[in-house]
């Protein structure tokens, strides 16, 4: 039976507090933090950290596709779907789709993967929604945006919750929505909204699958729900017949909304405390509504991500100051240094880049990173192989660089040469962590971010960070 | 078996620029003034130069042997430019040094010059138009601050070490009418001066500056006949070593010592015939282009022992009234290194202290002297050796 495999998440390390944004605009006091990506990070770098999270017992070359939903890829043309397949050192032969512009992609994504594989055309499917929404600052959706990634394994075996089926509704309405041209998103009548766009169209697809599939709501153990708002779910529980305790929690106080990984990191959250034989409905809502059922198996407990949503809010970090919202999401017009590019050398040498391969000397033994055609050490041509570089390691030796593309920096950058476990050494800028706190012989783990836009690309690679807490025993 | 350049040349003459922050000053202006300063102090004229090797790093300080050829208007004749990191200037003058020795040439230019003050940039501009779209790079203080957590961790060696090395440095620029820095510091200065790159803080970095500098090379026995007959200096021996431009990612680098150093100054000792440089060598221009990098030349220079190169601060071994005077000029760090020229600037310097007519402090009856460059990411280095008989 079709079902989830594995799962797993990527929050931001760092969370902005209500409190600090209510004061920068002087607004009334606001409950709760939102998870805030770094500078480095977008939806496509965390969806590439959702994934390893996901994968994290599972060789990623024996998954036949990724399928990647969000309404914030950094790029109108040019698939995102691929590049998390390079980064996560997939084959070449897998299905890559980008599913976007509606808030229900996510759910949309599960159900076109669950299609798949019980169609017979692809055996896995990882499916990885993430968003970074922005809202315009001084405004009510500042406060409830957050950023995340929420990745779930489908398979056809060996899974810890199958998928009995699904239910779909389509429906043009406006609100919330963003152009293409758009920065910020946008929303005309919140009530309205509330009503039409949101509460009628829930309502439809959950009768629709309640129909289908003979439902009984109060035996559904979890109902987990994209919602505008923390109250909304739970009133909609009630009206139609399930039990309020069994409404997942939407993390609104520890996350805020994630947009289209909103729907999909409840039900990661969610597997992550389940137990055997649980009914769980996933319903994912914009333009329409998704509705999917599953039920939990005796495997549940085995399928949590490294972190997963869990480990990765009980490690974040609280922000000092507001102003990193505005520096973050690069919303000041400011020169950006540029190094020397091409896309020609940027494909040329992909397999180090994003699938991070090194080489080992088949002389010498000697890992050593990029792969050249000369041994560094021993000097034999042409006599390696390549192989995939272990992503963890420790100082050996860094500098706090505060010149930076010939400018003055008063915080530095942290570049660090790391001994990779295993062997090999690379040389990475640390992300994610004070300048201070960067010690020789401290442990580090690799992540995946993007480094600048150069000729108008955006330039993927990875840098290290002081290893995060929060992983799974 | 390599054979040696020992007694094959001769410096018949030396000129060099006000080093500093010339902004009136294009590298037309800078050449000019060093090579005819050298002309005048060779007793040539410019015709007499039948080939030019000139040292320039960056593209925008010109391409090509036209970057002499065009301020000096020596056309038609043979003029190479040399980029070898930091030590184009030296090799430059090493590439002259062949011509002459071969006698395929009588009269070589050597010369070397920078406009790093055209280029808008804080700390040595364009690295990121070098290099790779996204593989790690740092600026050049970064690449040195590297060696110094290193050496911190493994041999305790302290922020104060460095700032003795500051503090020798600008004690001898002060007294150098051509430096660009002219003026001593204490040492709560530099610990106490705003981090460049951890642990490197500003007075732990050369400045940026421009400068240029000439000399005239020929064989002994046509030295002889110009006006530098009875002074003139003996290249005593030469070396050069190319190591790998990525440091960060060679397994085995241990970030205490850099291998090109080394081995370039062991081909120079070698072919100068110097079995203990710490006794033979009577004073040295090192390449400081950060304090670090100083403390770990005397090691690798072999002027002590690996894990030493401290103590010879706090010892006052290398200070200007001791043992083995260090950077008598004020070397990089009141100089400044426009890239081109330092080579150039510090045989200059070398040249004059053996001749007894230092511009700056003079170090007591000279008889070796010795010239280093370290470029790049510590991957290329040049040691040359002069004397007087």
């Amino acid at each position: 039976m079709v079902g989830i495999k594995a799962c797993g998440a990527y929050i931001p390390l760092y969370s902005l507090s209500r409190e600090l944004i209510a004061k920068a605009w002087d607004f009334p006091p606001v409950p709760g933090s939102r998870a805030l990506a770094n500078n480095d990070e977008d939806s496509i770098t965390m969806a590439v950290e959702a994934g390893w999270d996901c994968l994290h017992k599972i060789e990623p070359k024996t998954v036949d596709g990724v399928y990647f939903a969000t309404t914030t890829s950094p790029y109108a043309e040019k698939q995102g779907a691929a590049l998390i397949a390079a980064a996560l050192d997939m084959r070449k032969d897998v299905q890559t789709i980008d599913f976007t512009d509606s808030l229900r992609a996510g759910t949309t994504a599960m159900i076109a993967a669950y299609n798949a594989i019980k169609s017979g055309t692809a055996n896995s499917i990882l499916v990885v929604a993430s968003d970074c929404r922005i809202a315009e600052p001084e405004s009510m959706f500042e406060f409830q945006m957050g950023d995340g990634a929420a990745a779930v394994l489908l398979s056809k075996d060996d899974v810890g919750a199958t998928i009995e089926g699904f239910h779909t509704v389509s429906e043009e309405f406006t609100g919330p929505w963003r152009r293409a041209k758009d920065t910020y998103i946008r929303e005309f009548e919140v009530k309205h909204d509330g009503i039409y766009g949101f509460a009628n169209q829930v309502g439809a697809v959950l009768m629709g699958l309640a129909q289908k599939y003979k439902l009984d709501p109060k035996s559904v153990s979890k109902l987990i729900m994209y919602a505008p708002d923390p109250r909304a779910p739970v009133e909609i529980a009630k009206r139609m017949g399930v039990d309020a305790k069994n409404v997942q929690d939407t993390m609104f106080f520890s996350i805020g909304n994630t947009g289209t990984a909103l729907a999909p990191m409840m039900l990661v959250a969610a597997l992550e405390q389940a137990q055997p034989n649980q009914k769980m409905v996933v319903v994912g809502v914009g333009d329409g509504a998704d509705a999917l059922l599953l039920n939990t198996t005796d495997k549940v407990s085995q399928i949590k991500g490294k972190r997963g949503v869990t480990g990765h809010i009980f490690s974040m970090k609280p922000l000092k100051n507001y102003n990193e919202y505005i520096r973050n999401k690069q919303l000041l017009e400011r020169e950006r240094f540029s190094r020397r590019t091409s896309t020609v050398i940027y494909y040329r040498d992909k397999a180090k880049i994003l699938n991070l391969h090194g080489m080992k000397c088949k002389a010498c033994g000697t890992i050593q990173y990029p792969i050249q055609r000369v041994c560094m050490e021993c000097g034999a041509k042409d006599n390696w192989e390549e192989i995939r570089l272990p992503k963890t390691g420790k100082v050996f030796t860094f500098t706090l660089d505060h010149l930076v593309g010939g400018e003055y920096l008063v915080t530095p950058v942290p570049r660090i040469v790391v001994n990779l476990d295993g062997g090999g050494k690379i040389f990475l800028e640390m992300t994610d962590c004070e300048p201070n706190e960067v010690k020789i012989d401290m442990p580090v783990e690799l992540t995946f971010r993007w480094l600048h836009e150069s000729a108008y690309f955006r330039h993927y690679y990875w840098k290290c960070r002081p290893v995060r807490g929060g992983i799974s025993k | 078996m390599p054979g040696s350049i020992k007694d094959r040349v001769a410096i018949m003459g030396v000129g060099y620029t006000k080093f500093g922050e010339l902004w009136d000053k294009s590298q037309e202006d800078l050449l000019v003034d060093a090579a005819y300063e050298a002309y005048n102090d060779a007793g040539i004229e410019p015709k007499d130069i039948d080939a030019i090797w000139v040292g320039v790093f960056y593209y925008f300080t010109g391409l090509s042997g036209c970057t002499a050829v065009e301020p000096l208007k020596l056309f038609g004749k043979p003029a190479t430019r040399v980029e070898n990191f930091c030590a184009s200037g030296m090799d430059a003058f090493r590439n002259a040094c062949f011509a002459v020795a071969s006698g395929v040439y009588d009269i070589a230019l050597a010369c070397g010059v920078e406009k790093l003050m055209d280029s808008g940039s804080r700390g040595l501009p364009g690295l990121k138009d070098f290099g790779h779209p996204v593989y790690g790079n740092a600026s050049a203080p970064a690449m040195f601050a590297l060696a110094a957590t290193r050496a911190f961790h493994k041999y305790e060696w302290t922020k104060e070490d460095l700032a003795k090395v500051a503090v020798k440095n600008h004690y001898n620029g002060a007294a150098h009418p051509k430096a660009h820095f002219r003026r001593e510091i204490k040492i709560e200065e530099a610990l106490n001066a705003p981090m460049i790159a951890a642990p490197l803080g500003r007075y732990d970095c050369c400045a940026m500056s421009d400068g240029a500098a000439a000399l005239i090379l020929t064989r002994p026995e046509i030295a002889k006949q110009y006006k530098h007959k009875d002074d003139y200096v003996l290249v005593k021996g030469n070396g050069l070593a190319v190591e790998t431009v990525m440091p960060f990612y060679k397994p085995s680098f241990d970030y205490l010592g850099f291998p090109a150093t080394q081995k370039a100054a062991q081909e120079a000792y070698k072919q100068a015939g110097i079995k203990d440089p710490r006794k033979e060598i009577s004073c040295a221009e090192v390449h400081d282009c950060f304090t670090i990098t100083e403390l770990l030349n005397y090691e690798d220079l072999g002027f002590c022992k690996k894990g030493e190169g401290a103590e010879l601060i706090r010892e006052g071994v290398t200070a200007i009234d001791g043992e083995l005077p260090v950077n008598p000029s004020g070397g990089l760090k009141c100089f400044g290194h426009p890239i081109g020229a330092s080579g150039c600037r510090m045989l200059v310097e070398i040249t004059k202290q053996l001749q007894g007519r230092a511009d700056g402090r003079q170090v007591k009856d000279p008889v070796l002297g010795l010239a280093h460059n370290l470029g790049g990411p510590a991957s290329v280095a040049s040691v040359t050796i002069l004397g007087r008989t």
